[in-house]
């Protein structure tokens, strides 16, 4: 089936927006290579005139954050009758609310730190000190704080002394009105990326996430440098088996679909943690998506053509 | 097998100076500051659109046909002789006697600002500047790996006695000091203006101390009241190195900026510009030769000058109705900026972000200081969004000042010092 034409979107209006367009470029370049006509576009107001006038056989969402992990762009998109790549809009609203997420998939069978999701008002109304006083008490130390909703970690941080958590809590309400103080699981921290061939999903090998310092920040992710990657993933061989069921799990459970990377942690004695689940993985060069790809000896440009493929009916 | 990689596969391998040359994750905030829902209130682009640019197009269109054989060759580091001359011209305004012998032209100040650091500081020395200073200054003297010591200024500029008392403490301390960086004249980023009994003092003080002066000099011309200010090169012409743009009278993609020194200083200018770029690009040279000598420029800057004074209204008065109490600022008499500065405990660079969501965009304060400080501060510039978006994007800054401060009551005031140092916290040049 050849493919005429097709819009990648990327940009928006999130705060991953210069990741998303970096994301953007690397999937329109990837498809370029194998001659398929790409149009890069922004989610601004010219681009529902755009998809009606001249329709495009496939849409390949690249927005990171609110609107396009939260569902709704794919809202958009199913009004205007535009096939996509990428999880259906109800999945994506349950996978992008962290908390909804780590419900789902508990249920599913799949641990996950114990967590608290607070908005600021609680906090407003009934005295931050006191509030926070019981999370301490509760959870313990150290708390991983970070918004329910965003990506890229920013607005998280981690936080080991009781002293911390009123600015960690600043710091995550800048960036979302609630905020997800979770238990700090010390660990390997690990990224496995699921991707559909054929209606099967397909796990990739897990990525190691060695950061300097310790924290896999935005910097970290994105400009530092420092960040290694080991894959596949040094864990036993029953670890190794456990993350990737779990990345599976997460997928299904969550009813996503074509592609997804799940966020984990491995503690020492190889118990598996679920964090997050992204529904638009990055794909710039630092992603974790496409080294993952790389190390499985698939081509970025095939894997994005089979994707487009599979929705192109 | 396992495979290991880097976000960077080149770490390790860069040149200690450029450690620092990281963006912060305030500076991928920008990426959204450039669409049109989002006032930004950040960028210092001059308003451009403001020129004759069909006639201006006409110009270079004949520059290049009339004289193409010159103007695309390469031409002196020094630059081009009769643009030097009318450079000198310009400097008169402000009350300053040149001989164009002793004028570099440079792509724009900012390389003026990289080749006086270059001749000057080693690793280790210390520069002077302003608390807040230039950001683009900064990244310069920290490319550069100098020590940047600031001085607190007010609103009649650097403080004398601030500036005696680090001397002093320094000099005690066995400090070299290579020069003292100041822009004098409606300072950017926080608007205030040296007044000239402080000039003569300054200048006063950096000779007794023998400490050479950098003077920055790009808005000088565009005042609101009466004529310019005198540069404090007018007042020194041993002791002070001049640099002066064309980015804000004229045009910023250009990049004609120029360096006026000490004779012997002149000279290692020229040899550090002709191994940086050879020479300056020609065609821009001859743009603003030719729009010097044949368009009405001064009173181009005049019209500048009072559209930049309404967009400043504006500003003014959209912040005195819908700022929140305990809130201050300065009131530039030029040039684009107002300082900013919020109520104890809160903190710019933390609520950037929230800002961004509420579609409105400035440069935290962080940005202006290379030790950490300034996250009471805010840079906020009106020379590019129209009145009514200037107004616009105070109410949306003013709720979200206000929401910091319900945030800080709740959560008691808490200083972020904790928090991972950030890298660069302010945008490119080419931020709307």
């Amino acid at each position: 089936m050849e493919l005429g034409h097709v819009v990648v979107l990327a940009g928006g209006l999130s705060y991953e927006r210069e990741v998303s367009l970096r994301s953007g470029r690397r999937v329109a370049d990837a498809l370029r290579a194998l001659d398929i006509p790409v149009e890069l576009r922004d989610t601004d107001a010219t681009l529902l005139d755009a998809l009606a006038t001249d329709p495009p056989d496939v849409v390949f969402p690249v927005l990171h954050g609110a609107s396009g992990e939260d569902g709704s762009i794919r809202d958009v998109l199913e009004l205007v009758g535009v096939p996509y790549v990428g999880a259906r809009p109800d999945a994506c609203r349950v996978a992008w609310d962290k908390p909804t997420a780590k419900a789902v998939v508990a249920r599913a069978g799949l641990s996950t730190p114990e967590s608290v999701a607070l908005p600021k008002e609680i906090f407003h109304d009934l005295g931050a000190a006191s509030v926070l006083d019981r999370i301490v008490e509760h959870l313990g130390l150290p708390l991983m704080v970070k918004p329910t909703r965003g990506g890229s970690a920013l607005g998280a941080s981690v936080v080991r002394d009781a002293e911390q958590l009123p600015a960690a809590m600043v710091g995550c309400f800048a960036y979302g009105d609630t905020a997800l103080i979770e238990r700090y699981v010390e660990g390997t921290e690990v990224a496995v990326s699921v991707i559909e061939r054929g209606g099967e999903p397909y796990p990739l090998p897990a990525v190691e996430i060695v950061a300097a310092g310790g924290r896999y920040d935005y910097t970290a992710r994105y400009d530092a440098g420092d960040t290694e990657f080991v894959i596949p993933a040094r864990l036993s061989p029953e670890a190794a088996e456990r993350v990737t069921a779990a990345a599976l799990t997460a997928h299904r459970a969550l009813g996503l679909r074509d592609l997804s990377r799940t966020d984990l942690i491995v503690t020492p004695s190889g118990e598996v943690h679920f964090l997050e689940v992204n529904v638009a993985p990055g794909m710039t060069e630092t992603s974790l998506l496409p080294r993952a790809i790389a190390a499985a000896g698939l081509e970025l440009s095939h894997i994005c053509r089979d994707l487009l493929i599979q929705r192109f009916t | 097998m396992e495979l290991h990689s880097r976000t960077d596969a080149y770490i390790g391998r860069y040149a200690a100076r450029a450690a620092g040359m990281v963006p912060s994750e305030i500076r991928a905030l920008f990426a959204v500051a450039d669409r049109p829902e989002v006032v930004s209130l950040a960028g210092g682009m001059p308003y451009v659109s403001a020129l004759p640019l069909d006639r201006i197009g006409e110009m270079i269109g004949e520059l290049v046909a009339r004289n193409g054989a010159q103007v695309l060759q390469y031409a002196s580091a020094q630059g081009d002789p009769v643009l030097r001359e009318q450079i000198c011209e310009v400097m008169e305004l402000e009350g300053i006697r040149a001989n164009p012998d002793d004028v570099v032209v440079t792509v724009g100040a900012q390389q003026a600002l990289d080749l006086v650091t270059k001749i000057f500081v080693d690793p280790g020395d210390v520069v002077l500047a302003e608390a807040p200073s230039y950001v683009g200054a900064l990244g310069t003297f920290a490319a550069y790996q100098a020590e940047v010591v600031h001085v607190p200024l007010d609103d009649g500029g650097l403080i004398p006695a601030a500036l005696r008392e680090t001397l002093e403490r320094l000099r005690r301390d066995g400090r070299r000091v290579k020069f003292l960086y100041t822009v004098p004249t409606f300072q950017n980023p926080a608007g205030v203006t040296l007044t000239a009994p402080r000039r003569a003092q300054i200048l006063e003080i950096c000779a007794e101390y023998d400490v050479l002066v950098l003077e920055d000099n790009p808005y000088g011309l565009l005042g609101f009241d009466g004529e310019p200010m005198r540069a404090l090169r007018a007042y020194d012409s041993e002791r002070v190195i001049y640099l002066g743009s064309f980015s804000k009278t004229i045009a910023s993609g250009l990049r004609v900026g120029w360096a006026l020194a000490p004779h012997s200083v002149r000279a290692k200018l020229v040899l550090a510009a002709e191994s940086a770029v050879l020479c300056h690009a020609n065609l821009s040279q001859l743009a603003v030769r030719e729009y010097l000598a044949t368009q009405p420029w001064r009173e181009q800057i005049k019209d500048f000058r009072v559209m930049y004074r309404e967009r400043r209204d504006a500003m003014l008065d959209a912040l005195e109705t819908l700022m929140p109490k305990g809130c201050t600022w300065t009131r530039p008499s030029g040039g684009f900026f107002v300082w900013l500065t919020v109520p104890e405990g809160l903190d710019t660079k933390a609520m950037a972000p929230r800002a961004i969501a509420e579609r409105v965009a400035y440069v935290p304060g962080t940005g202006f200081y290379s030790n950490g400080d300034g996250r009471r501060h805010m840079r906020l510039s009106y020379c590019y969004p129209e009145p009514h978006r200037i107004r616009e994007g105070v109410r949306r800054l003013a709720g979200v000042v206000e929401e910091e401060i319900r945030l800080r009551d709740t959560f008691g005031g808490v200083r972020r010092d904790d928090r991972a140092p950030g890298g660069v916290d302010t945008p490119g040049p080419g931020l709307v």
